[in-house]
């Protein structure tokens, strides 16, 4: 069986810490190097914070977070049922956010720190969002 | 190797006149963002011209957090003053400063000797 995780938590700022940690200690113990694990720590945090922020507005929902190994390295999905996005594509724009005190970094973020990036989304369903990160090679003679 | 979940941030000011230094630890993400932001509006409130944000010892920062610096930038800017901010010249703080193009309008400086005198 592949190694996996699946952990699902009420929205609050408390959790995104939370996550990013327990996928953190995952991606550790599958041979992530240390500056790859900082990575996955901004991407998770980005992703998690942004169903606290956007994804229920006024109330509290679930954050669904699903780790899975790969072949190559390590599958994280973030998912919500939430209110969705209503254009994907705008709101990963740099600087875009509905919020005046976020940069609208977010998905800059989520994409630069993984090797692919997929995001799922339909307004008043929720939104799910899917990153790849793959291990970097041992050195030879490691 | 992996620091707990959420360690809480840490917040030291140090008032001089105009100038007020404030040095921050701990992860600084979403849950850390409300107390940070209230810490340098109230210096902002109180008059500080000039802020340095010492960020050496923060462990992990992320849009929340940069948004919160970017925010009180953009009061403190209205009001003529300045930030700075300190911060490790490698790690993933400096990383995502550097990405987020912070840079172009606080200075980030290796330490307080660095920071311009009035």
């Amino acid at each position: 069986m592949t190694q996996y995780f699946e952990l699902a938590c009420p929205s609050r700022p408390e959790n995104v810490g939370l996550c990013r940690v327990t996928v953190a200690t995952f991606a550790a113990n599958l041979g992530f190097t240390l500056p790859e694990i900082e990575e996955i720590k901004v991407a998770v945090s980005e992703a998690v914070s942004n169903v606290v922020v956007h994804a229920y507005p006024g109330a509290e929902g679930l954050i669904g977070l699903r780790c899975e190994e790969s072949a190559d390295g390590l599958v994280i999905s973030v998912h919500d049922k939430g209110v969705g996005i209503e254009d994907v594509a705008k709101a990963r724009q740099a600087s875009f956010s509905t919020d005046p005190e976020r940069m609208g970094l977010g998905f800059v973020f989520m994409e630069s720190f993984s090797d692919e990036f997929r995001v799922e989304s339909q307004p008043g369903k929720g939104t799910r969002i899917e990153m790849r990160k793959r291990r970097e090679a041992p050195a030879e003679g490691a | 190797m992996l620091e707990g979940a959420g360690k809480p941030v840490q917040i030291a000011i140090r008032r001089q006149g105009p100038t007020a230094t404030v040095r921050l630890s701990g992860e600084f993400d979403l849950k850390a963002a409300p107390q940070v932001r209230e810490q340098l509006d109230g210096l902002i409130d109180g008059g500080a011209q000039r802020i340095v944000i010492d960020l050496r010892q923060v462990r992990f920062l992320d849009s929340s957090g940069l948004g919160v610096l970017l925010g009180r930038y953009r009061r403190l800017s209205e009001r003529g003053g300045s930030i700075y901010l300190l911060t490790a010249a490698e790690g993933s703080v400096r990383t995502v400063l550097e990405m987020s193009g912070v840079r172009q309008v606080m200075p980030l400086l290796a330490s307080e000797s660095e920071v311009p005198r009035t």
